[in-house]
């Protein structure tokens, strides 16, 4: 109600995601400080319920239209909860779920929304929030005055734990799918999963990483060699997969495969916060970038604004390739 | 059947490459000394509008809100191969930053009085505060949508559409048109004009301008600050020549024992 934070919680493949989580324990943080409720709302898989236990009310939503995701049928269930419920906060993930069902909402709901939040707190009737912009160059505090807000929220902003807690004993309520469930015009084809077989970088202990700094397909032949000495497979931005020149499976971050190995090298990468995402967590970071104002060496241990084609070959000779 | 019509969005946003530093009030970028560049995932959009183009003969249509150096983007659209490129003009399409939800209410001010199958633009970008567009005007046309999107194929009146999820999953969706769609990555990279291309599609001119009256800026909120951040940590910096800074890696590596020898 008036002043209940809401959760829409996301699953993929029968699992409940990170995010989802993160979120859940600041809504428990902002609900409890404003004497409200924090209540997740989850949309098919009512199995996973339970596991929601952080929450003070777990809503539920089955429908056949709601097995997969589509931002028509989510939005449909979700926009149907806020028009009964009117909670004063909704929290999302800048997920693709987030990034696809945000912004109709906020059409739908009539509610401003922050995006890329990474900061978040109630001051009084204000909910002040602070988020990324120009690809985590600049942090922007906005000031939302209104009775209904929405925030997407970064991946990696608030910690996971508090939100997780068992509790079977949380208060479960069914809402009925409503009437615009049976209409939704979007349709669910099949889930594709990434191709197995190549070497996997989330078992590595080290990771050579390249970026779009590169600069050409033919240049990629010098990290090969280095990544080759280390005896460390090669990873990439997404850029360089998207270009095709190593496979997805390769790919390190939002998108791609999240990664912490004890030492992970990157090449130029610029450090988008898409790209943080997926290894932040890794115990040594070591940065090669042009760029002495990149994002990237915000989070690396050791960084140096030398040209990537001076030092990757000067490493590979005195790791003896 | 008729041809399938693909209206392109395209944006102009900073280069992130240059340096960006808050205005003198704090609240924006300083928009003084920046360039500014098509959205690059607005250019993955228009790759893939142009390969549907080519596989069914849809005819593309390039729009955009009258930001900085537009033209230059829209010439480039054209000698691309879209084949009409629109410039959106009037109240608040010009100047300084502008919220998502007002470009959102200009192009739908516009896109309301066109003929279309599909809206396709980039996913995001990089300075979107509000959120993104393409949620957003689906929102207000009241259009099925699918962002984070890695390829469309048009057939029977219905779109069919790779969504991109976390760790290389992704789900093929069928959307019926008119829908909207946001690209995170085309199917192939962004196909570059030849210079002399883009000239001549500049001397045969061709942008049409169109006015669009556009309700009040509507994110709703407002902007107290705009800073860089301030760095809870930063990378100690090696310094010294190649030889130098790979000896000092090497170290570090070998003192986690990630080198053998
Ligand atoms: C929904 C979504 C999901 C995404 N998922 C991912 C993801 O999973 N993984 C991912 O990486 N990105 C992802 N992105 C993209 C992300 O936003 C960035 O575009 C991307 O990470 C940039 O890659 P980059 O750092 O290689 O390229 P750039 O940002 O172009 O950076 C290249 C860098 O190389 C440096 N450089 C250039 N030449 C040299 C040289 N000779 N020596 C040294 N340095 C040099 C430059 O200074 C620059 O900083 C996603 C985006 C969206 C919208």
């Amino acid at each position: 109600m008036a002043n209940d934070v809401l959760v829409v919680a996301e699953h993929l493949a029968g699992k409940l995601t990170d995010t989802t989580f993160e979120l859940l324990g600041k809504a428990v943080q902002l609900a409890g400080a404003s004497g409200g409720q924090a209540v997740a709302l989850l949309l098919g898989a009512p199995e996973l319920a339970g596991e929601l236990g952080a929450a003070d009310l777990v809503i539920t939503c089955d429908h056949p239209a709601l097995a997969h995701f589509t931002a028509e049928a989510y939005e449909a269930a979700v926009a149907a909860v806020l028009a009964e419920r009117q909670p004063r906060l909704v929290l999302l993930s800048t997920t693709t779920a987030g990034l696809d069902l945000a912004g109709s909402l906020s059409v739908a709901w009539d509610a401003p929304l922050v995006s890329y939040v990474v900061g978040l707190d109630a001051d009084g009737d204000t909910v002040v929030a602070t988020a990324q912009i120009y690809g985590g160059k600049m942090l922007a505090e906005v000031a939302v005055e209104s009775v209904r807000t929405i925030c997407a929220v970064t991946a990696g902003s608030f910690p996971a734990a508090a939100g997780r807690r068992d509790n079977p004993a949380a208060a479960v309520e069914a809402f009925a799918g409503p009437p615009s469930l049976d209409a939704v015009r979007s349709t669910f084809v099949e889930l594709v999963e990434p191709d197995a077989g190549d070497v996997d970088i989330t078992a590595a202990d080290l990771l050579v990483s390249v970026g779009r700094g590169i600069g050409s397909r033919d240049n990629l032949e010098l990290v090969e060699e280095l990544a080759g000495a280390l005896g460390a497979p090669l990873a990439a931005s997404r850029p360089v997969t998207d270009l095709g020149w190593l496979p997805k499976t390769r790919q390190v971050g939002k998108s791609g495969l999240k990664v912490k190995p004890r030492a992970y090298l990157a090449f130029g990468i610029s450090g988008a916060p898409e790209h943080l995402e997926g290894m932040s967590g890794a115990e040594l970071i070591i940065a090669c970038n042009t760029d002495a104002r990149a994002p990237i060496f915000d989070v690396a241990h050791y960084g140096t604004t030398l040209d990537l084609f001076d030092l990757v070959p000067e490493l590979s000779q005195q790791v003896g390739a | 059947m008729t041809a399938v019509r693909i209206v392109v969005a395209l944006k102009q946003v900073p280069d992130l490459v240059e340096e960006l530093e808050p205005s003198p009030e704090g609240t924006d970028v300083d928009r003084e000394y920046i360039t500014f560049v098509l959205n690059e995932f607005d250019d993955q959009a228009l790759e893939e509008a142009l390969l549907v183009k080519e596989a069914t003969g849809a005819e593309v249509v390039v729009v955009a809100l009258e930001d900085s150096d537009v033209d230059q983007t829209l010439y480039t659209a054209l000698a691309k191969g879209a084949d009409r490129a629109v410039k959106v003009t009037g109240a608040g399409a010009s100047g300084g930053w502008l919220d998502t939800h007002s470009r959102a209410a200009l192009l739908a001010a516009w896109l309301e009085g066109q003929d279309f199958d599909l809206l396709i633009t980039g996913v995001q970008a990089p300075d979107d505060l509000d959120g993104q567009l393409p949620a957003i005007v689906a929102g207000r046309l009241g259009l099925p949508h699918a962002s984070v999107v890695v390829s469309v194929e048009v057939k029977d009146g219905a779109a069919r559409i790779r969504q991109e999820f976390s760790a290389g999953r992704s789900a093929v969706l069928e959307v019926p048109l008119p829908a909207v769609v946001g690209v995170q990555a085309a199917r192939q990279a962004p196909r570059y004009a030849p210079i002399s291309r883009i000239r001549q599609t500049m001397q045969a001119g061709g942008i049409e301008e169109v006015a669009v009256e556009a309700p009040p800026p509507a994110s709703g909120f407002t902007i107290r600050r705009l800073y860089p951040p301030e760095k809870t940590s930063h990378a100690e910096m090696l310094t010294g020549s190649a030889g130098d800074v790979a000896a000092r890696i090497v170290e570090l590596l070998r003192a986690k024992g990630l080198v053998r020898a």
